[in-house]
């Protein structure tokens, strides 16, 4: 199976309309204490810092980075399995953030989640049947015994499994099957945004293809808008639409996913895009490479300045001092550096 | 549950039939790999079964005495013997082991099922709500399990269900402690957290996604601890605050052969033997469950 190139070209900048999804300065920091009952809280991890970033009604945002840069925090904190630290999350004009419990429970209908591990994600003691209709039970949304079994073979059918597997339990299923039946809970609601946290990096590549097109055919059926997770960067280019980019729990850079490709603006976008394969042997060997020296920092002792300046090949003296900040570089292309 | 309840009566039996048989088929794979333990939950069973059957296994009344045959030894009439009053011995464990049995069995359900519940929801809800109850759950067992139930029944008098209210309470704090621990490690899995992402109520992660994770070793906690209720029963019952006289335990029968000028050994011996055989039959039957049920422990429990 391959992979769909169809698709709407979403002109970054564009909006004119209120976005979906509207995330403004969200940090989430965890703090550190020494001792278990009496703790002094010693310091902050800064998982998320300060991001702000917006989703459009039916656009995919791609988010990427490396391990530990916070980019499954921030999936999270969107939607309140984390309590954030401090920030704003607005849905369709609503402010999540000051939500209470019960008013937030009530909003996951609209709100769904796809989980990395589609062997951890699923209750080893339910059947599909049941996984799939517990949100139909949680926010009421059938009428008769006759109508649920209807509406979660549907929503089998919908992801491309046989309504008769709903009485089948998880480890009856292969990893793809599985991670089906996720997406298939994510959408019992009818969402209208779904955060998908690394949904196929557990899976072989030929089934990732078929699970990438399953969604972006659910994206166009139903008008979705995605938060998709990755740091797999040449499937986030297949499905985004525009991108985002994350180092140690800041954004360094947004885009346009064909900008962001072609024209990569933040030194550590240019790295990380290096560090993708290419398919043709001359233009591989051609490419130059940038290596990245050591690993990421400890998020509890952040560098000065930008967060970059151990790492960047293009640092200078003032990156120690200089907090950059998001700036609009080309139009909807947006980076945080000084040098740019 | 449900389809059961809404069928007709030979559905019903069909599913009984079913249920039975799947029991069976594993019961004999439990017996093959774990051959011990299954012997002595053969052995709980007959226990159980006696008990039960208490009238028509008793040979004479447990309560009648005949002073023409005081403390006579075993022979082909008492088996076992008779006691001062000249009751039957074999009647007497019968019904004492009814007695013993159903405080062990009641005591354990009431004191291992309110622990885990209280431990199910103190790992998952964490905080101070778990911090305050790990504290109480310290003091209750900082207390020896016998003199806890001793000041208990000194507080609440002597009476079957005190007597169980009393047992109960000194199991609590081994079935929180044990399920906590489960419930921890059961709050990080993936699927907790996907059913937090659809909207689920506390009390709903709790009740189908924590709680069914946490059947295994309830089982094996209640098998076990019955062995131990039954022993602090019975050193209560041997001290003499155990239920009062002439309702034979095994404690008690124990007891009142041992204050007695010349303890005669047919009067030590068999109610000893059967307090040792039920204590063994549940501990060795709850080590088999839990090597069956969770591979990776193969230690035994306290």
């Amino acid at each position: 199976m391959t992979i769909k190139e169809s698709r709407p070209e979403v002109t970054a900048g564009a909006t004119g309309t209120t976005p979906l999804l509207d995330v403004r300065n969200l940090k989430v920091h965890f703090p550190v204490s020494t001792g278990a009952l009496f703790g002094r809280t010693t310091g902050y991890i800064k998982a998320v810092d300060d991001v702000s970033l917006s989703v459009k009604s039916g656009e995919t945002l791609g988010l990427v980075g490396e391990s530990g840069s916070g980019k499954t925090t921030f999936g999270r904190a969107v939607l309140r399995l984390l309590e954030p630290t401090a920030g704003q999350v607005f849905f369709d004009g609503e402010e999540l953030t000051s939500l209470s419990n019960k008013e937030m429970r009530q909003r996951r209908r609209h709100l769904g989640m796809v989980f990395q591990d589609p062997y951890g994600s699923l209750n080893p003691r339910m059947t599909a049947g049941g996984i799939i209709g517990e949100p139909l039970k949680i926010h009421k949304l059938f009428s008769g015994k006759e109508d649920y079994r209807q509406q979660v073979g549907d929503l089998l059918e919908l992801v491309g499994l046989s309504r008769t597997m709903a009485d089948r339990y998880p480890h009856e299923f292969s990893g793809g099957q599985r991670q089906r039946i996720g997406v298939a809970r994510a959408l019992a609601g009818k969402p209208q945004f779904i955060v998908l946290d690394e949904p196929v990096s557990a899976l072989d590549v030929s089934i990732q293809a078929q699970l990438i097109n399953l969604l972006q055919d659910l994206q166009e059926e139903f008008n979705l808008a995605f938060l998709f997770i990755a740091h797999d960067l040449s499937v986030v280019r297949h499905i985004s639409d525009r991108i985002a980019v994350m180092y140690l729990g800041k954004l360094v850079e947004i885009s346009n996913y064909k900008d962001l490709y072609d024209n990569p603006l933040h030194p550590y976008t240019q790295a990380l895009l290096s560090a993708v394969p290419l398919p043709d042997r001359a233009l591989e060997r051609k490419r130059e490479r940038i290596i990245l020296k050591g690993d990421i920092p400890s998020p509890r002792n952040p560098p000065s300045g930008c967060v970059f300046h151990t790492r960047c090949p293009m640092a200078v003296e003032e990156c120690k001092t200089i907090v950059p900040t998001m700036r609009e570089i080309a139009p909807g292309h947006q980076a945080a550096c000084i040098r740019l | 549950m449900q389809s059961i309840l809404k069928t007709n009566g030979f559905d019903v039996l069909r599913h009984v039939q079913k249920l039975a048989m799947g029991n069976a088929q594993k019961f004999r794979v439990f017996a093959r790999r774990r051959t011990v333990a299954a012997i002595w939950l053969i052995v709980i069973g007959l226990l159980v079964l006696m008990s039960v059957a208490a009238p028509l296994a008793a040979p004479h009344d447990p309560y009648k005495p005949d002073f023409k045959k005081v403390t006579v030894g075993p022979n082909t009439d008492n088996l076992f013997g008779t006691d001062f009053l000249g009751r039957d011995q074999v009647s007497r464990i019968v019904y004492g082991g009814r007695t013993s049995l159903f405080i062990g069995f009641v005591s354990v359900f009431l004191g291992i099922g309110i622990g885990s519940l209280w431990g199910m929801v103190s790992g998952y809800l964490g905080g101070k709500f778990d911090l305050v109850s790990q504290r109480i759950l310290e003091i209750l067992m900082a207390i020896p399990g016998l003199i806890l139930a001793m000041l208990l029944m000194f507080i609440l008098g002597a009476s079957v269900w005190t007597l169980i209210v009393a047992i109960a309470f000194t199991r609590l704090a081994f079935g929180a402690r044990v399920i906590r621990a489960v419930s921890l490690s059961v709050r990080e899995m993936a699927y907790v957290e996907a059913a937090r992402s659809i909207g689920a109520p506390t009390w709903r992660v709790m009740a189908f996604h924590v709680a069914p994770q946490t059947f295994a070793p309830f089982l094996v906690l209640v098998t076990t601890n019955i062995g131990i209720a039954i022993l602090i029963e019975a050193s209560l019952g041997f001290i003499g605050l155990g239920i009062a006289p002439p309702t034979p335990t095994w404690g008690s029968m124990l007891g009142e052969a041992a204050s007695n000028l010349e303890p005669f050994w047919w009067l030590v011996f068999f109610p000893g033997l059967f307090i040792t055989i039920a204590v063994l039959a549940f501990n060795l039957a709850g080590d088999g469950l839990q090597d069956v049920l969770d591979p990776r422990s193969r230690g035994t429990l306290g």
